[in-house]
């Protein structure tokens, strides 16, 4: 066959496969929204669920994951930060750093239901949180911290090292020239991981399924000893648990879920492309 | 040098940034220590090779069945579905996207790409169970649409984001110069990329594959939903299953703390963490290659 022809087909393959990836996710999203925009109204928003859920809002679900976002993220920012910070500016190609890594890789890797039970063993019953939302925002912080140590690391990384050789020069300290010289200029990256944590974090359910989540809680947690309901095993006890559920409900939480998590991730993207814009070095 | 406070304060930052970075090694042996200490307690009852390849799944009968054969080959089906559907149609797109797509084109794309990852997978698990699995049962008329294939298919989209945007940036890594030699010897666009940058991105598509199916093995609440979880030896596509991740769900709301079934699931649980331990491991020292070659 002529080259110019199978070149022709070769790329209306390829861009058929990329079509076959990209369609679905439009699919997906028309859908919910098609759906779900009907149920949603203040009302949905701001009250609790009645009648086993199957009337009422989905404030105490709503609420619940942003407890357990904050509470994840209070957790892994400053460890994530920190730990990018010694792999970066302070570990030199040393075994330990080697490990470090490997451990970072692994744990990114680490099934989100292992973290479950990991929660559960350590959170729930050795320290005796019991099913709360301490041990569940806890497991989630465990869980997104691969994502914060990643985009922070990068960050730091695209710092360039003439601003930590200067700073040097003139006489500051190591840990001066980190948090004048370096750590200002890698922030917007930081804030970058930051959100995306915060938008892995608010998704995830098999973590929360036996440290926190409550199957149904009409009421707002009055302390992070506390249950609470969150979105997305909410999603999951309404689809699979509870019947006779009506669909536009149904959608209408898949929809908010989704709108959360997708924001998060936007607000992410175009933080990050206007970083990498405004660069100058 | 004197101790001023400034200096005791630096030292102290500096031990705790030091701590940090030794904490991540620290929460792999925790996990791994955690898992062992809730999990071993089964095999003081049941033997190492009956539960591994056991092939009942009874938890609640009496005597209690442990064997987790069905589970395992309940997972492997599924991954292995979503293998044959993910790997061609994400390597593809990775090469159209990182070698022939035109810039403006190229960044949609990804961000496109991005967003499916970052759909939760309960939200992928819902809408695979209520469109995708009534269609499956109405296009293969059987009794029901959670089948091994509906995981499969389902599992696949969520796999095609970690295998495109890894395989991608494996392409980009290509040096410039072998395109530009390709070109120059008089090979078309097609040849260069299929023959010579498809072939030198190589190790970094397989570690693209391998973690890809790392997270298909690892994924739980979407499978959960979508497969019908029926704990049997699965014969076919067309027929439900039930995961090793989506048993430990299902099932760890119902034990009791301490007891055997609890403790098979930790026991399941190990059995998770390093086979997925074992896939980061290779996938990570294959992406060490492709990055050293570059």
């Amino acid at each position: 066959m002529n080259p110019r022809t199978t070149e022709k087909i070769a790329f209306s393959v390829l861009f058929l496969a990329t079509l076959l990836v990209v369609i679905p996710v439009i699919i997906i999203l028309l859908i919910i929204v098609a759906k779900g925009a009907g149920a949603i109204n203040l009302s949905f928003l701001l009250t609790m669920p009645r009648d086993g859920m199957t009337s009422g809002g989905i404030l105490p679900a709503i609420l619940g994951t942003l407890y357990l976002v904050f509470g994840a993220i209070l957790f892994a920012v400053p460890l994530g930060v920190m730990a990018a910070i010694y792999l970066v500016e302070y570990a030199t190609d040393t075994r330990l750093s080697r490990l470090v890594k490997l451990a970072i890789v692994n744990l990114a890797g680490v099934p989100s239901v292992v973290y479950g039970l990991f929660g559960l063993g350590v959170f729930v019953t050795f320290l005796g949180f019991g099913a709360s939302i301490l041990s569940g925002s806890l497991t989630l912080g465990i869980m997104i911290l691969p994502v914060i140590i990643t985009s922070s690391r990068e960050a730091l990384e695209s710092v360039p090292r003439t601003f930590r050789v200067v700073s040097l020069s003139l006489g500051a300290s190591r840990w001066q020239t980190i948090r004048y010289s370096v750590l200002p200029h890698a922030l917007p990256g930081i804030l970058t991981g930051t959100i995306l944590g915060l938008g892995r974090a608010a998704g995830e359910t098999a973590p929360i399924l036996f440290t926190v989540a409550a199957f149904y809680l009409p009421r707002l947690p009055h302390s992070i000893f506390d249950q609470t309901m969150a979105l997305p095993y909410h999603l999951y006890v309404i689809s699979t648990q509870v019947p006779g559920i009506a669909e536009n409900v149904r959608y209408g939480t898949a929809l908010v879920l989704l709108v959360l998590v997708l924001l998060l991730n936007l607000a992410a993207i175009l933080f990050r492309s206007r970083f990498r814009r405004k660069k100058k070095w | 040098m004197r101790l001023t406070p400034r200096a005791l304060k630096e030292w102290a930052i500096e031990k705790a940034i030091l701590l940090s970075g030794v904490f991540s090694i620290l929460f792999v042996v925790l996990i791994f220590l955690f898992l062992l200490r809730e999990g071993l307690a089964l095999f003081r009852s049941v033997g190492v090779f009956d539960f591994l390849f056991g092939k009942n799944w009874y938890p609640i009968s009496t005597p209690p069945q442990f064997g987790i054969l069905p589970l395992i080959l309940g997972s492997l089906i599924v991954t292995l579905g979503a293998a044959m559907i993910s790997v061609p149609i994400g390597i593809a797109a990775a090469l159209f996207i990182a070698e022939i797509a035109p810039r403006r084109l190229k960044e949609i794309l990804k961000a496109g790409i991005e967003l499916l990852a970052a759909i939760p997978s309960v939200v992928i698990g819902f809408i695979g169970m209520i469109t995708l699995g009534p269609w499956i049962k109405a296009a293969f008329r059987i009794p029901t649409g959670l089948t091994a294939l509906t995981g499969s298919i389902t599992l696949a989209f969520m796999a095609m984001p970690t295998i495109v945007s890894i395989a991608e940036d494996a392409i980009t890594a290509v040096p410039r110069q072998y395109r530009e030699a390709a070109i120059a010897m008089g090979a078309t666009r097609w040849q260069t990329t299929w023959r010579i940058v498809a072939r030198a991105a190589r190790p970094g598509m397989l570690a693209a594959v391998m973690l890809g199916i790392g997270r298909v093995i690892g994924e739980t609440m979407a499978v959960m939903m979508v497969t019908g979880n029926a704990a049997l030896i699965p014969k076919g596509f067309l027929q439900p299953v039930r995961t090793l991740t989506a048993t430990i769900a299902a099932e760890m709301g119902e034990t009791v703390q301490g007891g055997a079934h609890y403790a098979a699931l930790f026991a399941i649980g190990i059995v998770l963490f390093i086979i997925t331990f074992l896939i980061n491991g290779v996938a990570d020292l294959y992406l060490h290659r492709s990055r050293q070659r570059s």
